[in-house]
Order: structure tokens, then sequence, then C-alpha cells
């Protein structure tokens, strides 16, 4: 029998992590002076990417490692968004304000709709959140006050003559809708990074290793004193605010909102989930590939309409069926190499050799 | 009279969702499977009827004994070839792979019909004809719709409980190992049983087409139904679940008479009621 000794030590680091933090502070400190150098149209497209990776990696926590597969998360994208256009055109709220409101409101939606949910399983869930989805579009639907049925947009000014904004279109020498879409992109850039700071974070306490034993092996993790209904509850409630807050800032970028939009399936949970699957679920490096390759063929595919849903669709059916670990697992499986590892690794001690305690 | 009228509307629209969801049923009954694309399903079952309507010339009713078997075929390949590798402990790839194929059913219509509403001409005569029952006069097509989902169900009881073939599905769902030992192929017989499932899918399907005006992106709304219907009435309940259809399309037609917009939204409104007080559905029967 081998006794520890005090050289042998749990670590979830690993070399290419600590060669990664670097990487990453290099590229956020790059996204945040990018706007210097970046034309309109570029912004635009990265506030896409970014946002979409919010909403991706918020998914993936959800699905890939609580287990609650939701196709109904464009319920709090929608109210999110709906309650920055109360707060800004009914009461006058600031829009940057509202995104934070926007995200509590979706937190507190959760609450109800969760009820509900959590009295289905598996499959039903997901069905279920779909019908909570549908429930809160029709609903505000019915708000007149904010143009019901075919929707509205923000006061002309609202997010204009943001002090912030003038500032910004000062310092770089822009007009204010130019200003406009940097200030919602560095928006974005800090909602990612704090997204997945927070996701990273969370799955490396006790609670996040709590998770992934419930994916592992559900009654072996009840019978070590994990609750396993509680860490659902966490997951879905954050995740609500976090998805909230994208949609909030995803319209107070597009300034138009309509419940057919907001709620949209196709547009906040297809996509989402073809991001995270394609990338590879269950890994904070999934999504961020995904998001990649995504609007990659979105572009490549933007003249054939329908076409690009239907590859879309072929290619993510192939990848769940042949690489249920998507791209990055591919890469992870040969290479060895993780980003963001949460995996609790025993290292050092007298003999090279690594064994897993995931 | 008005709400007799409204109400029997409702309990007849019920039979389009028990419909739509007995094949959703049969399927999760028998491998735990819930198709995100069962709607889609419809949908294409509909496309298929409309075209041989329109180029054969047949009437929707003939159209719908060559529409069968080729749904048939369709459910047998999709089952034996994709959806069997996704069956297992991990619910992630049956979703995720039968929303994917939502997506491709949809768009694949798109790109082949357009986004144009459509519906199945059923002669004349048949669309417009009602006959009368008391105080209330009900539409012929309502009323088949009806008749034929208690039809369906009849049907389905019979071969799940009095056919060799029911007692491979009951078997293989209890326990696909020991089945198999006993000379029963598991994946064929989820394959004909997914097979059966698109049968009745065509069946709701010449209904839908006739009764009202469809597009290729309707069916998760049609999946929502039938899951509704499901739900309210219990797993594994078949006629559990033409009681939830008839809440659903109560509640719908109950709704949209006070006001036209909380039509759907009365339904669901239904449902969340009914899962708010009894979880497991009136009757339930199974235990997942």
């Amino acid at each position: 029998m081998v006794t520890p000794t005090a050289s042998w030590r749990v670590e979830t680091r690993t070399r290419a992590s600590s060669l990664f933090i670097v990487a990453a502070i290099v590229i956020v400190v790059a996204g945040l002076v990018a706007p210097a150098f970046i034309g309109r149209g570029m912004l635009r497209d990265l506030f896409f990417i970014l946002t979409m990776l919010v909403l991706a990696q918020s998914w993936n926590l959800l699905a890939g490692y609580a287990g609650l597969v939701s196709v109904g998360q464009q319920a709090f994208v929608g109210f999110g968004a709906y309650t920055m256009f109360a707060c800004v055109s009914l009461w006058g709220i600031n829009p940057v304000s509202a995104i934070i409101l926007a995200g509590f409101a979706a937190a507190a939606l959760s609450v109800p709709t969760g009820f509900f949910v959590f009295r289905l399983q598996g499959a039903y869930f997901a069905i279920g959140t779909w019908v909570i989805a549908e429930v809160v579009r029709l609903s505000l639907a019915q708000w007149k006050a904010l143009g019901g049925g075919t929707g509205t947009s923000l006061p002309s000014g609202a997010t204009r003559d943001l002090a912030i904004v003038t500032w910004i279109g000062e310092a770089f020498g822009v007009r204010s809708s130019h200003a406009v879409d940097i200030l919602t992109y560095w928006l974005a850039l800090v909602l990612a990074v704090l997204a997945i700071g927070f996701i990273y974070a969370f799955l490396r306490t006790r609670q996040g290793l709590g998770l992934a034993a419930i994916r592992d092996n559900s009654e072996a993790a009840g019978a070590l004193g994990v609750d396993a209904g509680r860490l659902k509850w966490a997951v879905y409630l954050s995740t609500a605010f976090v998805t909230g807050l994208a949609g909030a800032l995803i319209y107070v970028q597009t300034a138009r909102i309509s419940p057919d939009a907001a709620f949209s399936v196709i547009d906040w949970t297809a996509y989402v989930i073809f991001i995270v699957v394609i990338g590879g679920i269950g890994t904070i490096e999934g999504p961020i590939v995904g998001v990649l390759v995504f609007f990659v063929l979105q572009n490549m595919l933007a003249d054939y309409g329908s076409w690009y849903l239907l590859i879309l669709g072929i290619i993510g059916i192939v990848v769940m069926l042949f690489a249920p670990r998507g791209l990055w697992g591919l890469f992870a499986d040969r290479t060895g190499i993780q980003f963001f590892p949460v995996r609790r690794i025993l290292a050092g001690g007298s003999s090279s050799s690594k064994s897993d305690a995931s | 009279m008005i709400w007799l009228d409204t109400i029997v509307q409702g309990v007849l629209l019920g039979g389009l969702y028990a419909l739509f969801a007995a094949g959703l049923s049969l399927v999760f009954g028998i491998m735990r499977l819930v198709n995100l694309a069962h709607g889609d399903l419809i949908v294409l079952a509909a496309f298929l009827i409309l075209v041989l309507v329109t180029t054969l010339g047949l009437s929707p009713f003939v159209a719908i004994l060559v529409a069968a078997p080729v749904m048939f075929g369709v459910g047998w390949l999709l089952q034996y070839h994709v959806l069997n590798r996704t069956l297992g402990d991990d619910i992630l790839p049956p979703l995720l792979v039968t929303f994917g194929l939502s997506i491709v059913i949809q768009n694949a219509l798109l790109e082949g019909f357009s986004a144009d509403s459509r519906r199945i001409p059923a002669g004349g005569a048949l669309e417009t004809a009602s006959v009368n029952l008391g105080q209330v006069s009900v539409g012929v097509m309502p009323l088949l719709t009806f008749l034929s989902a208690i039809a369906v169900i009849v049907g389905l009881k019979r071969i799940f409980y009095a056919t060799a073939l029911g007692r491979a599905f009951r078997a293989t769902s209890d326990d696909p190992v020991t089945a198999g030992l006993m000379g029963i192929e598991p994946r064929r017989v989820f394959a004909t049983a997914t097979g059966i499932a698109m049968i009745v899918v065509t069946i709701a399907a010449l209904y839908l087409g006739t009764r009202a005006n469809f597009d290729p992106t309707i069916g998760p709304a049609r999946l929502i139904y039938a899951f509704e219907a499901v739900i309210i009435g219990g797993l594994g309940s078949l006629w559990g679940t033409l009681a939830g259809g008839i809440i659903i399309g109560v509640a719908q037609t109950v709704g949209a008479a006070i006001n036209p917009e909380w039509q759907i939204l009365a339904g669901h409104v239904a449902f969340l009621l009914v899962l708010l007080f009894r979880p497991r559905g009136l009757f339930p029967r199974a235990t997942d």
C-alpha cells in the first residue's frame, strides 16, 4: 500500500491551459482596442459572434453539464429583450442599466417556469421549455404598449444620447450610430468574458464537480450527498440570467423588436444548439470553436436561403451520430490539449504517472 | 346554443390532436424515444398527399392508401438507420438528432414547396357538408377526424394486445435484451413501430391538410399540441391521449370564442394547469 506523500497534489491546471491564459488575455485586450482599427461591418460581425457565443455557452452549461436539454431558451432571450424595451421606452431608464435589469427579470421569470418544467423529465423537459417559451411569446404579444403582435422600435435618441456614446463618438471621431455599435460590441465582449469566466469558475468549484458527478452517475453522486435538484435549479436560474442579459443586449443593438423575432426558436435555440453540437458539447472550448465554424458557414451559404439551415441540420445530425463530442472533442482526443481544464488531475509524487480523478 | 356548439367543435378538434399524439405516444411507449421531428413528419406526409392529389388527380382518401406505405418505409428506414443509433441511457443524442431532423425537414420542404400556404382539396361537397346532431350541426370532416382518431386508438390497442407483433412490442419495451434472447431483434421491432407511427402520421396529415391551410413551418406547433395531449392524458395511455387532445381542443375553441388572439394561449394554459395539479396526467399508467 502506498501512502500519499505531501508531494502529491490535485491539480486542474495543464501546461496548455497556463499558456492559454496568457493568450486569452492578449485576445481580450486586442478585442477591447479593436474598434479603433476595424470598420462597422466587422464590428457588427464580431458583436454577432460574441452574443451567439454567450447564448451557446449558457445553453452548453444547461444541456452539456446539467443534462437539462432545453429547446425553450428563446423564452429568456425574448423576455430579456422585452424587459429592456419596457424599461427604456415606457419607463425612461437608460439602455445599459436596462440590460442589467433584463437579466434579473429573466432570472425572476425562470422561477415560475422552472416550477413547471422541472415536473417533466428528460425529453419532456425539452418540449415543456418550448411550451413555456410559446406562452411567454403569446402573452407578450398581447402587450399593446410595446406594439402587440407587430412589435415596436426603441425611441430614436435612447442609446445615441447616452453620455458614454457621446464620449466614444468624440474619442474615436465617429458618428453616434457608429459609437452605439462600438458600445454594444464592448458590452458583448465583456459579457462573453464574464459568462465564460463564470462558467469556468463554477465548474471548478465543488458544485461544479458535483454537476459532473451527477452527469456521470446520478445515483452514486446522490449517495455521496450531491443535491442534484438544487444544482439543476441553480444552473437553470443562472443560465436564464445570462441568456436574458444577452437577449437585452442583442435588442439594444437591433433597436427593433417583435414577438416572432425575439422568441424565434430558430435564431435563439436551433442555431445555438448547432453551434454547441458541432463545436463539442460538454466543453467550454466547444462553443467557441462552434461559433466560429457557424459564422464561416453562414457567410459561405448566406445566398442559399433555406439550404443553409438544411446543411447546418445535416452537419448537426452527422456530428451527433459519429462524433458526439464535436470538433473540439476530436481535436482534444488526439492532442490531449485542454484550454479550460475542469478535470482534477493527481500530479507530482515520486513517479511521473498521472491518473485521472475527475 | 353558441357555447354547446363551441364545445362540440373543440371536442372534434381534440380528435385531430389525438391523431397527432398517437404516433408520438406509440414510439415513446416502445422505445422511450421522443421524436422532436414528429410535427414536421406530419407536415411532410401532408405534402406527400398533396402531391399525389394534385398530380395524379386522386381523391385524398385514395391518396393515403399510397402515402401510408411510403411513410411506413420512411419511418422504418429512419428508425433502422438513424434513430436506433441514438438510443441509450444518454438523452442528448435522440433529442439533438431529432431536433436536427426537424430543421432539415422544414427547410427541405421550404426549398421544394416554398413558404406558401396549401390545402389538400377534399372534393367540394365533403368539405362543406355537415350533419345535424340535435341542437348543433357538425361538419362531416371534423366528425370523420374524430371517428378516425377513435379507430386509430382501437386499432393500435388491438395490435398491441392481440397480435404477435404487439407481444414483441411489449416484450422489447419491457426488456430488449431478454426479448433478444427470445428471437426478437429489437432494432427491427423499433423500426416497425416507427413505421406504424408513420401510418398514423399519414392519417393525421390527411385531416390536417384537408381541414385547414398548412405550410412547411407549422410542424413544431403540431408537435407541441401532440405533446400536451400526451402529458395531459398520462404517459402510456392511448385513451388518455384522446382525453388530452379533447381538453386542448376545447380550451382552444373556448379561448378563441372569447378572444381570437387567445386561441393557442388558452390551450397552453390548460396544459400548464393540468401539469400544476396532476403532474402525472389524468390517467397515468407508465412510471416514466
